[in-house]
């Protein structure tokens, strides 16, 4: 009696988390899906599937602040490409981003959402809007 | 006379060897063979060989010298505390090494000892420390600057030297490209025509070895056409410098309509190739299938997976599987090691990164037995195991990755790692 009391509660917390992260801005998955989709195609051979990145050579996407802090530089990023030198938890990089400027907006806004979702990673959403925004700034 | 005088110096040197062989009853010098770790630190070998673990936790240990004392100085990717080469000394002759110190305020990879020297690189420059008879250094604040100005655009950054028997230093100027397209790394960008990088990278350049503040102008371009040059030696047998190119990268990537996300984890080899003054290996022209044996024109240059090219460039003596970035060369010169690896290739693959979705190959040190200066049979794995663990899906997590190479004074064969910073011992057990 008092175990299924406990599952029963247990249950009930469950449904309630699972309630509380839909109601967050909700990420479709169509684009999730899309942004995956996109990342294998364009980034995967460096940043690898699972966004560990290669060591000392293309750096790694799980949990740094590159990743999951200022939307605007990360888009900018992806748009103007990188090749300076990086630290990301101690750790430089050699080989140079390329600029992926020729994705379109919602397609660079697809990938950095799955980026920013995936790879044990928790970050808001990228909005074609704010890559157009960034994109307008870049001569 | 000349002749006589070398024969006398050479029985000379002989008797003084037996002397100080048989002087020695203890410490490094001692010919009694080091024991091997109970798990030949973990590493997977031939019959008749064992390992040990010399030291541990260095950093980002790239190259590797040993001294005919037998201390180790290894060279660090970053300085780490102003201390960018690490001295390993072994005061009881176990093996192990009881000693550490560091110096050189500079990272980088390249490092070697020729004569009275520890030449040492960082990404721009080559230095050179003054070694007493003991071959350890006296003076570690102040190094010449030998060379110094080499291009570091941070791709392919790493200024890999090695010398030869005449005064001359070797130093590999890696190109800041993958393939030399109007934009690295994007997909569809053609190559520039001609290259405009091969004229102060993609190649290795050649300096006197003993004089300061040399720059481009003061050495010469002696092979060209090469990418990425980590590992390399110089042939004393056939007087001659060898290296291993890594191969360009992401062909489905760039050309996702000519080349399948197989081809590209399989194309192109990396390659052993044998070169003297003047030789073109053909990058960023061509690249070279291992399947079909043939150079192949570039897609970034007209090439479609089909079209041959490059006529003119050399053909490389050993072609190995795509990606697995060879960083260590050593033609291994002892007699510890059974005969059949007696001036042999041993090559320190460094591990791909670039098979996804493929499972990663490398990771392990090979053997290439030569004759004559030939390779002279079919290469082999030789010492395997560095990542600890089976397949390698993601390169993070390899937990060590062979990098350097480096040949005792006894014939033991040393390999360094840059993950964790291990230098490991070879040794054979008879």
């Amino acid at each position: 009696m008092g175990r299924i009391s406990i599952l029963t509660c247990l249950l009930l917390v469950t449904v309630t988390a699972v309630m509380a992260q839909t109601k967050k801005p909700a990420v479709a998955a169509g684009r999730l899906a899309k942004g995956q989709a996109l990342y294998k195609q364009h980034c995967m051979s460096c940043h690898q599937e699972n966004g560990s990145g290669v060591p000392r050579m293309n750096p790694p996407l799980i949990k740094t602040e590159y990743v999951l802090g200022d939307k605007n530089r990360l888009i900018g990023v992806l748009l103007k490409g990188l090749n300076e030198e990086v630290e990301i938890n101690g750790d430089y990089y050699s080989n140079p981003m390329p600029s992926q400027a020729a994705l379109k907006d919602e397609e660079i806004a697809d990938i950095l959402t799955y980026v920013r979702s995936s790879f044990g990673n928790k970050a808001s959403a990228v909005a074609p809007a704010d890559v157009k925004k960034v994109r307008a700034t870049i001569q | 006379m000349y002749k006589m005088s070398k024969l006398l110096l050479m029985a000379t040197l002989a008797v003084a060897n037996l002397t100080v062989a048989s002087a020695n009853t203890s410490g490094p010098d001692d010919p009694k063979p080091v024991k091997p770790d109970a798990n030949n630190a973990g590493l997977k070998l031939p019959a008749g060989f064992g390992a040990l673990v010399v030291a541990d936790g260095l950093g980002r240990a790239r190259h590797i010298a040993v001294t005919s004392k037998g201390d180790i100085y290894v060279k660090l990717d970053r300085a780490k505390d102003g201390k960018g080469i690490i001295f390993l000394e072994d005061s009881n002759g176990d093996g192990k090494s009881d000693k550490q110190t560091g110096f050189g305020n500079f990272g980088g990879t390249g490092i070697y000892v020729k004569g009275d020297y520890l030449y040492a690189s960082s990404n721009t420059d080559v230095y050179r420390y003054k070694l007493d008879a003991a071959q350890k250094i006296t003076d570690t604040q102040n190094p010449e600057n030998i060379v110094t100005g080499l291009i570091n655009r941070r791709q392919h950054e790493s200024k890999s030297l090695v010398l030869d028997d005449a005064g001359n230093l070797y130093v590999n100027v890696g190109a800041y490209s993958n393939s030399c397209q109007e934009k690295d790394r994007t997909a569809g960008s053609m190559g520039m025509q001609p290259c405009p990088i091969l004229d102060s990278a993609g190649g290795i350049w050649q300096f006197k070895a003993d004089k300061a503040g040399q720059h481009y102008g003061d050495g010469v371009r002696y092979a060209t056409g090469l990418r990425n040059v980590v590992g390399l030696d110089w042939n004393k047998q056939q007087n001659q410098l060898f290296v291993m190119q890594h191969g360009r990268d992401q062909l489905h990537d760039l050309f996702p309509a000519l080349f399948t996300e197989k081809q590209s984890a399989d194309l192109p080899a990396e390659c052993l190739y044998a070169v003297k003054q003047g030789s073109d290996c053909g990058w960023p022209y061509i690249y070279y299938d291992p399947y079909l044996k043939k150079k192949m024109l570039a897609p970034e240059y007209g090439g479609d997976g089909k079209k041959t090219g490059g006529d003119n460039a050399e053909d490389p003596l050993v072609a190995f599987p795509a990606h697995m970035a060879p960083n260590g060369l050593l033609f291994y010169t002892g007699t510890q090691f059974p005969e059949k690896y007696r001036n042999g290739a041993f090559i320190a693959f460094h591990g791909s990164w670039n098979r996804s979705p493929e499972n990663q190959a490398g990771y392990y040190v090979v053997f290439v037995p030569f004759k004559n200066g030939k390779p002279s049979g079919d290469w082999e794995v030789f010492a395997d195991g560095f990542a600890g663990t089976a397949a390698v899906k993601y390169p993070g997590d390899a937990q060590h990755r062979p990098c350097g190479l480096a040949q005792g004074p006894d014939g033991s064969l040393y390999v360094s790692d840059d993950v964790k910073g291990t230098i490991y011992r070879i040794v054979y057990k008879k």
